[in-house]
């Protein structure tokens, strides 16, 4: 089996003498689709800030695409080809949709031509409105951006914090239909979501996050059998 | 594929669709309702490029000396491009990098002294211009990385009181620089005098020609400013431009794209010194002598006014903060006009609160006629009580309306002083009637101390106008006269 894209091993991440995370170990291999499921508070968020290297951990190892990263910087990773769409979007709200993709791709130079197209192409709405201010656009939308902004780094790990958030129900399925759309590219994914639901029904595999330590992994068809999960989750 | 969304944007098909910005939607049509000159005028004004308004500005700054001859307006003039400049240099720390620099200035000192001693007879040393403005402007830059390296982990208020430190560390360099490891560097108190005029292929500019301002460095103070403002357009539009504007609407997000934050922010700390030292060079040589209290707290205050006036982040607005803000104070130290200017600023408030309505109208008749009745009544008890000077014009006109004794009891100006803050403050307590009740009698005591107290003792009261011009603006347009109006996420 080759060595996959992203690895997390035995991570501890602490905030001042609080400890968010405790020996998290993780894959995430080339092309795959991995989703990370958890409450409030469960260390999802801190998972992907330890990931992008926004936060240091203070024991274990991240490496990603055949090298340790754990002390690198962020934007040597984002180099590496990671990119993010983070929680809530945060869009460039009074920037235009053309300059939030070229801020997208700040470390390639703002983005060459075929770049701009590739997003235009899974996205044509944005080619319409990529003279627009970001933040008039509706939520629905934003999330087009977001995901645009994140690929315009042609990345080889997408991390995705809570798509779903702030999103209707019937943009939610329209959300994911756009992530597994991407995927279908070629690009693996990590996607930290509460909504277990949605997010296992596209993913390969998934782990479950609680109070900073894994308590359940496995391939996405199995976790949406299991008892313990979809009475947490599921509300089944 | 945008056909399966719940929000094609098919604009012609009528209407805001689901899920998009009514307001966005409606803006050109808003535009167009303006009437059938005023709405076609401006969308055809919004064509012009920006580098046609510049050429425009440019042009129309240099027919100044053509106006008008006499040395103290094109002084004047002067002085504005200079703080147009300062504006400019402190509106990519403040504006773009979103820097709360209160530094800055010391800058500015840093660039006129560094020309001052490269060209003087401090130390002999006498390069030609065209050599020590370029090095000067690189030292500044260089000046502002290094200050910028140890406060690049720190943001607002922190950030404001160690730039706050390094303007006072430049205060206790040149004041004490005269004794130095035993060497007299900076002049001390007393400066740096005899600094040269601009001075390249063997001629030199002189300062004054035939006894007055010399317009010669109008001129370049001008074509500076052309080049700065051009040079500023082209990095706010490049992808630095960019990358400063996204860092200071969501600097987290700007780090998760992997944008080098604090090199961002010491860029434009950098490129903000090297302005304000470019200007500094200017006023050094124009002034032929370098002092350092001219570069502290008032300095700095005037030219962040000029940037929040005009719009911070907006280049054109802050051009036009400093071109507002500079001949107003220019107009404040005679009291006759800076009286006009008084009036006239009260009436434009009275106008934008309540518009041309009968409110307005009811309040402008009983504030005259209250005046009127306070000033009969006044007179009636004792005649010395209005007695005050009486000049020709406006102000005699005032002078029948407005209480002015001839001789003030002491008591008078704090008590009317406090009185007019407590009013101002019971104003914004009441409401609807009560509120226009009280506005009368205190629009008439501002009067009273604006002709009794500020006037003859014109040189606060500049800066008092200044704060109150800030606080009705800030109330008013809270992003300054051209600043953007910021779109929130919701």
């Amino acid at each position: 089996m080759t060595a996959p894209l992203l690895s997390l091993d035995g991570i501890d991440t602490n905030y001042g003498p609080i400890r968010i995370l405790q020996g998290l170990t993780l894959q995430v291999s080339a092309g795959e689709l991995v989703c990370l499921l958890g409450g409030n508070a469960s260390g999802k968020s801190t998972t992907l800030k330890t990931i992008l290297g926004i936060v240091k951990p203070r024991n274990g190892t991240v490496r990603f695409d055949g090298e340790d990263v754990t002390n690198r910087s962020t934007s040597h990773r984002i180099k590496k080809g990671m990119a993010i769409v983070p929680e809530n979007r945060r869009l460039f709200a009074p920037m235009t949709v053309l300059e939030n993709l070229e801020m997208g791709a700040y470390l390639h130079n703002g983005g060459k031509k075929e770049d701009f197209e590739r997003v235009y192409e899974l996205f044509p709405l944005l080619y319409e409105r990529r003279g627009q201010l970001a933040g008039t656009l509706s939520g629905g939308e934003q999330q087009m951006v977001a995901m645009g902004r994140a690929l315009m780094a042609k990345p080889k790990l997408l991390l995705m914090d809570e798509p779903s958030m702030g999103l209707a129900p019937i943009l939610v399925e329209r959300s994911f239909e756009i992530i597994k759309q991407v995927h279908e590219s070629g690009v693996a994914m990590l996607i930290v979501e509460q909504n277990a639901n949605v997010s296992l029904s596209i993913a390969d595999r998934g782990y479950v996050l609680s109070t900073g330590r894994l308590v359940l992994e496995g391939p996405a068809a199995d976790l949406r059998e299991d008892e313990d999960l979809r009475k947490a989750y599921l509300g089944r | 594929m945008s056909d399966s969304t719940p929000h094609s944007s098919d604009l012609s098909a009528g209407g805001p669709a689901v899920g998009q910005d009514e307001w966005v939607a409606r803006h050109d049509e808003r535009r167009l309702a303006r009437g059938p000159i005023l709405g076609p005028l401006e969308q055809r004004l919004r064509r012009v490029p920006w580098w046609a308004w510049l050429v425009l500005f440019v042009a129309l700054l240099a027919l100044v000396p053509a106006v008008s001859g006499s040395g103290y307006v094109r002084r004047v003039a002067f002085d504005t491009v200079l703080y147009m400049l300062l504006a400019l240099g402190l509106n990519v720390v403040v504006g773009w990098g979103g820097l709360l620099d209160l530094g800055y200035v010391a800058f500015y000192g840093f660039g006129a002294y560094a020309y001052a001693m490269l060209d003087s007879d401090k130390f002999g040393i006498h390069l030609p211009t065209l050599v020590s403005i370029p090095s000067v402007v690189i030292l500044g830059a260089i000046l502002g990385l290094l200050l910028g390296l140890p406060s690049r982990r720190l943001t607002g208020d922190y950030l404001a009181i160690v730039t706050l430190f390094f303007l006072q560390l430049f205060q206790t360099v040149t004041t004490n620089g005269d004794q130095a490891f035993g060497h007299n560097l900076t002049g001390g108190p007393n400066g740096i005098l005899r600094v040269d005029p601009f001075h390249a292929f063997g001629h030199s500019l002189a300062v004054q020609h035939q006894g007055v301002f010399a317009v010669s460095y109008y001129y370049v103070a001008i074509a500076i400013f052309a080049v700065v403002f051009v040079a500023l357009w082209l990095v706010n539009r490049s992808r630095t431009g960019r990358a400063w504007r996204s860092l200071r609407e969501d600097p987290l997000a700007a780090e998760a794209m992997g944008m080098p934050v604090s090199w961002l922010k010491l860029l434009s700390f950098s490129f903000g010194a090297a302005v304000a030292a470019l200007t500094g060079t200017v006023f050094a040589a124009l002034n032929a002598s370098v002092f350092p209290l001219t570069f502290y707290f008032v300095l700095l205050i005037i030219v962040y006014t000029m940037v929040i006036l005009g719009g911070s982040g907006s280049q054109p607005g802050v051009v036009l903060g400093a071109l507002i803000v500079s001949p107003m104070l220019e107009l404040l130290r005679d009291p006759a006009k800076g009286r006009i200017l008084f009036y006239v600023a009260l009436l434009g408030g009275a106008l934008v609160a309540f518009r041309v309505s009968r409110k307005l109208g009811v309040i402008a008749a009983s504030t005259v006629a209250f005046g009127f009745a306070m000033h009969a009544i006044a007179g009636a008890i004792d005649s010395k009580w209005v007695a005050g000077e009486h000049g020709p014009g406006v102000s005699g006109a005032i002078a029948h309306w407005v209480v002015v004794p001839a001789h003030l009891a002491r008591w008078i100006p704090p008590v009317a002083y406090i009185g007019l803050i407590g009013m101002a403050l019971v104003l914004t307590l009441v409401h609807s009637r009560v509120r226009i009740v009280l506005l009368v009698p205190t629009l008439y005591l501002a009067a009273f101390v604006w002709e009794n107290v500020m006037l003859t003792n014109p040189e606060p009261a500049r800066y008092i106008i200044l704060g109150l011009m800030l606080i009705v603006l800030m109330i008013l347009r809270p992003n300054g006269l051209l600043g953007e109006r910021r779109v929130e996420i919701v």
